[in-house]
């Protein structure tokens, strides 16, 4: 019944991905909860003008947005960089077969 | 609104229909065992699904609520934005991964993947059930809302119409339609938005959006009262009738030529002015009066405009083509014209009357206008505004419909590509909104009556196509989420309570018919409560499946995955806590006390949104019921068996 079952998954590459996910996850939840509490104890912030005329609400919106994207395409490098280090390590473990 | 029927539209309307429901027989022929069914036998390539899982996310409360929300309250609704992409990051860090690779179908499997407990079963059965519920309404609510202009029809026959649409594409074949629907429509979704904002930067700001003629923009009378006492006694050319104070603001009735206009008395430098209003006025006879005159004379004009354009620090009538910054801080400068909408009664005469708020733009671009966090905020609607965005922020990773596409793409690999595709395109789209939104409230085009339609309104000033294929899109949208969600909770009965929970050992043959059949049964409860739900706002409807979704679910899946000694009591204990304290809190909130006819100021409460008390509650409960009820020591092999 089980689709694609991949658990064969070395557990040390697990580690590592599921560390780098939460690593990036913490540093996004730091920069959103930011935006909540200067909205909170900070309003007046909110409306100083920063980038090409934009005011730091519209600023750090839009930002948590672009940032998001690029925390996944960092995220993936690095998975992926992970993934084919392990698989090269188990090429050359079997041999060189591929 | 008074909506005319558009030929254009309608006939895009069935040609997409009609592609739809084609692609899905098509597919639906492939469809044999269960596994294909529920989700499409793993074989959906990464980019495909990718795009999907955004045509999934981007639904009614994205394209019709998000864009309508910032439209009539500025940056608020953008709040929305930024709270749906940030869910993204859960889903993918935390969730995307991990999940994979428990290789199982629906979320209840993965949940039970260790333990194979009856009470996870039964519980995350019922959750998969109450959220996809709570959020199939706001797409039944915005599916009425989108055909009263696209065909003419009452809301009550959009969300009919929908539903039976939806019924038959997932009775006739399953997941692997509503993949290769949801891809398509989401692809479209956001083509069509770039095309939007194109030609929102080109035609940029201007004080009388008649966009050269081929739209007529009304521009509202301004009358000079004589006035005694703090009454209004005369107006020239019209008969004063009646005077009415609503709140701090006074409205007047004033007639001419037999005809009766409300109008609201502003101050102006010069002296007291009178602004003329909208109103629907409802008579005691069932009769129902747009400004005064019946329907067809068709006084009831579409709005949103700007009082001001202020670039380098002097007005100017308008700006020509604008870049995308320039935009933005040219309206932060400005002043635009916002409706508000207040109810009262004259003599046996029911009366909603939207009058004009000129309201600066360094207002509208800054959050406040609806979740009050600076000027007139207390110490709840800054709790409500924290609240909403815990659940936005921890709500995606827990949408049952959303998790249903990790297990359609083969490999961890690419489930982490999928994921990553579909918040760059979201958070595309989502930026997208903001200048769609701000159009919809400076060009003249909004509906005072439902701001869900902001967006295909604003299309349809820019030509009867981009209209009739945005419409379309829309509807689709609705459509392939409404499939998604009806899928996910037909698993849940199907698949999760009757052949696991109940044990009942169904052959394949006839869990799909159980599917089926389910499936069935969730979608007429849909349109029935779509009906029922008729004129709450979609993305605030949206807000509290977020929360459900995310007090119930996503503690759950957190310690499950993250802390070893979880126990399988704790996770049966903690969605239900979730879901009971979730529920509780709306059911008293003050938006329901209004639905009751009760004072929503007496409310038990003023929590709008439950998040921020629901969620730390399911977190502590499966915390605590995990050490006083601890694993089962069979469970190390189980773990074993699973997972092969």
């Amino acid at each position: 019944m089980h689709v694609n079952n991949s658990s064969t998954e070395k557990e040390s590459l697990t580690k590592r991905k599921s560390a780098l996910g939460i690593r990036l996850f913490f540093i996004y939840l730091i920069c959103y909860a930011g935006f909540v509490l200067i909205g909170v104890f900070q309003y007046e912030l909110l409306a100083v003008q920063v980038l090409g005329g934009l005011n730091l609400a519209l600023a750090y919106g839009i930002g948590l947005i672009v940032f998001a994207v690029i925390l996944g395409v960092v995220y993936n490098y690095y998975c992926t960089k992970y993934e084919d280090e392990v698989e090269a390590e188990q090429t050359n473990e079997e041999g060189g077969a591929v | 609104m008074i909506y005319e029927i558009s030929y254009t539209a309608l006939i895009f309307f069935f040609i997409f229909v009609g592609l739809v429901v084609g692609l899905s027989f098509y597919f639906g022929r492939k469809t044999s065992s269960s596994s294909s069914y529920y989700a499409a036998g793993g074989q959906i390539h990464w980019g495909v699904n990718g795009i999907a899982f955004a045509g999934d996310y981007l639904s009614a409360a994205s394209f019709l609520g998000i864009c309508g929300m910032i439209a009539i309250s500025g940056f608020d609704g953008f709040l929305y934005a930024i709270g749906f992409l940030g869910g993204w990051i859960v889903a993918l860090f935390l969730i995307a991964e991990p999940f994979k690779r428990l290789g199982k179908y629906t979320f209840t499997d993965a949940l039970n993947a260790k333990f194979n407990s009856r009470a996870i079963t039964l519980s995350a059965s019922v959750s998969t059930l109450i959220v996809s519920i709570f959020y199939l309404i706001p797409q039944m609510v915005g599916a009425g809302d989108l055909v009263m202009p696209l065909l003419g029809m009452p809301h009550w026959a959009g969300v009919l119409l929908v539903g039976a649409i939806v019924i038959v594409i997932v009775a006739s074949a399953g997941m692997a339609s509503t993949t290769y629907v949801q891809f398509l429509k989401g692809g479209l979704l956001i083509v069509l938005s770039v095309v939007l904002t194109f030609f929102i930067l080109k035609n940029g700001l201007t004080l009388t959006p008649d966009f050269k003629g081929s739209s007529s923009h009304y521009t509202f009378m301004e009358l000079t009262p004589q006035v005694e006492n703090d009454k209004v006694i005369a107006v020239s050319d019209w008969d004063v009738v009646v005077q009415q104070n609503v709140g701090n603001k006074t409205f007047v009735k004033l007639s001419q030529n037999g005809v009766e206009r409300w109008f609201d008395w502003t101050q102006d430098q010069s002296g007291p002015l009178l602004r003329e209003t909208l109103t629907v006025t409802q008579q005691v006879d069932g009769q129902a009066l747009y400004n005064g005159e019946p329907k067809e004379n068709r006084r009831f004009y579409q709005v949103g405009h700007m009082s001001k354009i202020v670039v380098n620090g002097e007005e100017v009538p308008q700006t020509g083509p604008v870049g995308p910054f320039e935009f933005l801080s040219t309206l932060q400068e400005s002043e635009i014209v916002r409706f508000m909408q207040v109810k009262f009664a004259d003599g046996t005469d029911q009366v909603s009357l939207y009058y004009q708020e000129p309201t600066t733009g360094e207002a509208f671009m800054l959050p406040g206008l609806k979740y009050k966090i600076g000027r007139d905020a207390n110490l709840w609607s800054k709790l409500d505004f924290i609240s909403l965005m815990l659940a936005l922020f921890l709500g995606t990773a827990a949408l049952p419909h959303i998790l249903i596409r990790y297990y359609t793409v083969k490999t961890p690999r690419d489930a982490r590509k999928s994921t990553i595709l579909a918040i760059a395109a979201i958070g595309g789209f989502y930026i997208l909104t903001l200048f769609m939104g701000l159009g919809a409230a400076v060009n003249g085009v909004l509906d005072v009556e439902s701001s869900n339609m902001a967006a295909p309104l604003l299309a349809r000033a820019f030509g009867a196509v981009l209209f009739s294929i945005i419409s379309a899109v829309a509807f689709a949208t609705v459509l392939g989420t409404v499939a998604g969600l009806i899928v996910a909770s037909s698993g849940a009965i199907a698949h999760d309570f009757i052949d696991v929970y109940l044990k009942k050992n169904l052959s394949d043959h006839r869990k799909v018919q159980v599917g089926k059949i389910a499936a069935f049964a969730v979608g007429i409860f849909a349109i029935l409560l779509g009906m029922a739900f008729k004129g709450i706002n979609v993305s605030f409807l949206v807000g509290w499946a977020f929360a459900i979704a995310a007090s119930a679910n996503l503690p759950a899946i957190l310690f499950l995955l993250f802390w070893k000694k979880t126990s399988e009591t704790g996770i049966a204990a903690s969605i239900i806590v979730g879901i009971v304290s979730s529920l509780l809190i709306i059911l008293t909130s003050p938006t329901m006390w209004d639905k009751y006819g009760l004072d929503p100021t007496n409310a038990v409460h003023q929590l709008e949104n439950p998040a921020l008390i629901s969620f730390p509650l399911a977190v502590l409960t499966v915390y605590l019921v995990s050490l006083r009820y601890p694993k089962r020591n069979n469970v190390a092999s189980i773990e074993n068996n699973t997972a092969q």
